[in-house]
C-alpha cells in the first residue's frame, strides 16, 4: 500500500494500492471493519443454525452439516429446516441492507430506502394477492401457488412499484426530495390495497398473510432459498461495482455530469438493481421492516466513509437479520416472526435520523 | 462590438435553452475566445448561468447546438467532453464527510479506469491541482469544516484536476466576502496568465469581471445585447439599457479598467 505524501506529510484521504500499471483506490478502515463483519456474519451463522427450535448440541449441527447421517432426525433438522432458513436470513439481509445503500446513496437521503419507497409494500401486496385470492380454505396456500405463484407474485409487484416510483418521481431528473414523496405515496398505496385484500380473504389466508406481512423466515426451504441465493450473489456482485459510479452521482447531477458520468444510465442501472435486490429480499423474508433502512448508515459510520459502502452494508444486513432472527425465535417462549425484531430495534431509529435530518434542514 | 477574431473551440449556434417553462436562453450565438477570459454580465434571470449550463453540457439544447472544435457536444461522449472542459456549478453540493483531496482527486475520473484508480500521475496532477490554490494545507479537512472561500477553492481544484483547456465557472464568488472573492478572481487570471487556459464565467459584479476579464458578453431576456473588450462592453447606456441602471462608468487607477459608480434605478 502507498500513502500519497506530500512535503514528507502524508494525504491521509488518499490511500492507494498500486501494482505496475493497476492501482485501487482502498479505505484500510473500510477493509478491516469488513474483515471483521465476516468473522461476526460467520460467528451469527453459527449461532443461528445451533438454536432453532430445540436447541441441538454445537458439535452435532457441526457434524450434520458436514455430512455425518448417522442421527438422521439432526440430519435432517439441521439440513433442510435450519440450513435453509440460515441461508435465508443471509440473503435477505444482505439483499435489503445492499439495496438501501444504492438508494440512499443515489437519492442523496438517508430516508430513501425501498422500504420508504415502496417497493417492499408492493411486493407484500403481490404476496398478499396470491394468499387471498390463491389460497382459500383451512390449507391455506399449497402447491404450485405456494412454491413459485407467491415469491413470483412478490417479485413482480416489487419491481413494478419500483418502476412507477421512479417513472411518477422523473422529471427531467431524479429529485431526491420527490422521490420520498412519490414513494411514501406508492407506500401508501399498496399497503392500502394490501389492507383492503384481507378484509376478501377467509381468517386463515388472512392470518398466513399477515404473518408473511410482518415478515419471517418460517418454513423457508431449499426450493426458494436456493435460486433465490444464486440470483443474491449475481446482483450482490453488480451492486458492489457500481459503487465507484455512485459516489460521483453523490456530488450532484451537474458535478457528476461535468465529469463525464452519465448520470442518467448510471442511476437507472444501480436502482434497478437496488429494485431487485430489495424484490429478492422480500421475497425471501417478506417485508422485513428497517434493515435497509438502518444498514447503510451503520455500514457507513463504522467506516468512516462518505458515502454508505454497498458491500459492508450487505454484512451489516446479514448480522442484522441473522441475530434478529435467533433472538425473536427464542428469546421468548413463543417464538415471533424476525420482523418484530426488526421493527423494534428500528423503529427508534427511524424516528432519529428523521429528527436528525430535519434539525439538519432547518 | 467586435466579435472576437482568434477562433474558438466552444461556440454556441442558435442556441435555445430552458427548463419545464418558456426558453431562456433565446437563438444565442457565441464563439469563446480561446485562451482568454470571458465575463457573462446580466440581470438575474437574463439566462446567464443557464447559459453557461448550456455550453457545459449540463443542458441539452431546446434547438441550435453547442459545439466544440466544430463537433456538437450532444455527439461526443460525455467523457470526452470532460476531459475537454471542466464545469464548476454554482453553489456545488459535496456529501458530508468528504476531504478536499478526494474530492479533488474526483477530477482525475474521466481518465480513469476501474483497475486504474489513481495511477502515480493522477496523484502528481492532484497535488498540483491543490497546490494551485493554495489548498495542500486542507487536503485532509472535510469540506463542511471549511470556510466560503477556502471551500470555493477546493472546488476550483477539482476542476483543476481534470487538467482541462476550458474552463466553465457559474459565479465562482457567490457567497464570498470581497477579500476572497478576490483571491479566486486573481486566481482564475493565474490559471489564464500562466497556463493559457480558457475560461468563461458569470459574474454578478460588474467592476469585478471588468477588472478580470479579456472580453465580456452583456445579455438580457436571453439573448446577447453587447460584447467585447471590458471597456467597450461597460458602458452607462449599456448599464443602462440592460439593467434599469444610471450608472457613472470610471476608469480604475490601477489597471485602467472600466469601474461602475451606481446613481440609481432609472425610472
Amino acid at each position: 500500500m502507498s500513502t500519497v505524501t506530500r512535503n514528507g506529510g502524508k494525504v491521509r484521504s488518499l490511500r492507494v494500492l498500486r501494482a505496475g500499471p493497476l492501482s485501487i483506490r482502498i479505505s484500510p478502515r473500510g477493509l478491516s471493519v469488513g474483515g471483521v463483519l465476516i468473522l461476526v456474519l460467520v460467528a451469527a451463522m453459527a449461532i443461528h443454525v445451533a438454536n432453532g427450535g430445540t436447541p441441538l448440541a454445537l458439535l452435532d449441527v457441526l457434524r450434520a452439516l458436514l455430512g455425518d447421517t448417522s442421527d438422521s432426525k439432526v440430519h435432517l433438522a439441521v439440513t433442510e429446516f435450519r440450513a435453509p432458513r440460515m441461508v435465508a436470513a443471509v440473503v435477505a439481509g444482505a439483499c435489503l441492507a445492499a439495496a438501501g445503500a444504492i438508494t440512499q446513496t443515489v437519492a442523496r437521503n438517508p430516508l430513501a430506502s425501498p422500504d420508504v419507497l415502496g417497493v417492499t409494500a408492493g411486493a407484500s401486496l403481490g404476496a398478499v394477492t396470491v394468499l387471498v385470492l390463491a389460497g382459500g380454505g383451512s390449507a391455506g396456500l399449497s402447491g404450485l401457488a405456494a412454491t413459485m405463484g407467491m415469491p413470483l407474485a412478490a417479485f413482480g409487484a416489487g419491481v413494478l412499484s419500483g418502476v412507477a416510483v421512479y417513472l411518477l418521481a422523473y422529471r427531467s431528473g431524479i429529485d431526491s426530495y420527490r422521490l420520498v414523496l412519490v414513494g411514501l405515496g406508492i407506500n401508501g398505496f399498496a399497503v392500502s390495497l394490501t389492507t383492503w385484500l384481507l378484509t376478501l380473504g377467509d381468517v386463515s389466508s388472512a392470518a398466513q398473510a399477515l404473518t408473511w406481512m410482518m415478515g419471517s423466515l418460517n418454513g423457508k426451504d431449499w426450493a426458494l432459498v436456493q435460486p433465490m441465493g444464486v440470483i443474491a450473489a449475481a446482483l450482490l456482485l453488480a451492486a458492489v461495482f457500481c459503487g465507484r459510479w455512485l459516489l460521483l452521482t453523490s456530488l450532484g447531477e451537474d458535478t457528476a455530469v461535468g465529469l463525464g458520468t452519465r448520470v442518467g444510465a448510471v442511476r437507472l442501472t444501480a436502482l434497478t438493481i437496488a429494485v431487485l435486490l430489495a424484490s429478492v429480499g422480500t421475497v425471501v423474508a417478506g417485508p422485513l421492516v428497517f434493515v435497509a433502512l438502518a444498514s447503510p448508515q451503520i455500514a457507513r459510520i463504522l467506516t468512516g466513509s462518505v458515502v454508505p459502502p454497498v458491500a459492508v452494508s450487505a454484512l451489516v444486513g446479514a448480522v442484522f437479520v441473522l441475530l434478529a432472527d435467533t433472538v425473536s425465535a427464542n428469546a421468548l417462549s413463543v417464538a415471533l416472526p424476525v420482523g418484530v425484531a426488526t421493527a423494534v430495534v428500528g423503529a427508534p431509529y427511524l424516528i432519529y435520523l428523521i429528527l436528525r435530518y430535519q434539525r439538519r434542514l432547518t | 462590438m467586435s466579435a472576437p477574431s482568434t477562433g474558438g473551440r466552444l461556440r454556441a449556434d442558435a442556441l435555445t435553452l430552458g427548463y419545464d417553462g418558456p426558453d431562456i436562453v433565446r437563438e444565442l450565438s457565441l464563439t469563446v475566445p480561446d485562451a482568454a477570459i470571458t465575463a457573462v454580465i446580466g440581470p438575474n434571470g437574463c439566462g446567464k448561468s443557464t447559459l453557461l449550463r448550456g455550453l457545459g453540457r449540463l443542458l441539452a439544447p431546446r434547438s441550435g447546438a453547442v459545439t466544440l472544435d466544430g463537433e456538437p457536444l450532444a455527439k461526443l461522449s460525455t467523457r470526452h467532453v470532460a476531459t475537454q472542459l471542466s464545469v464548476l456549478p454554482q453553489t456545488p453540493a459535496a456529501p458530508s464527510g468528504l476531504t478536499v483531496a478526494d474530492l479533488v482527486s474526483r477530477g482525475r475520473h474521466p481518465r480513469q479506469k476501474w483497475y486504474q484508480q489513481f495511477s502515480v500521475s493522477d496523484e502528481a496532477v492532484v497535488l498540483d491541482a491543490l497546490a494551485a490554490t493554495d489548498s495542500l494545507g486542507l487536503a485532509d479537512k472535510p469540506l463542511e469544516d471549511l470556510s466560503g472561500g477556502q471551500r470555493q477553492r477546493a472546488w476550483i481544484s477539482m476542476t483543476l484536476a481534470q487538467e482541462t483547456d476550458i474552463l466553465l465557472l457559474d459565479e465562482p464568488t457567490t457567497y464570498l466576502d470581497l477579500a476572497h472573492q478576490v483571491e479566486v478572481l486573481e486566481l482564475v487570471r493565474r490559471l489564464n496568465r500562466d497556463r493559457g487556459r480558457t475560461v468563461v464565467m458569470v459574474l454578478h459584479d460588474i467592476s469585478l469581471a471588468a477588472r478580470y476579464s479579456d472580453h465580456m458578453v452583456a445579455m438580457k431576456d436571453g439573448r446577447i445585447v453587447a460584447q467585447g473588450t471590458p471597456a467597450e462592453v461597460v458602458t452607462p447606456e449599456l448599464l443602462l439599457e440592460i439593467f434599469g441602471l444610471a450608472a457613472q462608468v470610471v476608469q480604475e487607477p490601477t489597471a485602467g479598467r472600466p469601474h461602475v459608480i451606481p446613481l440609481g434605478a432609472a425610472v
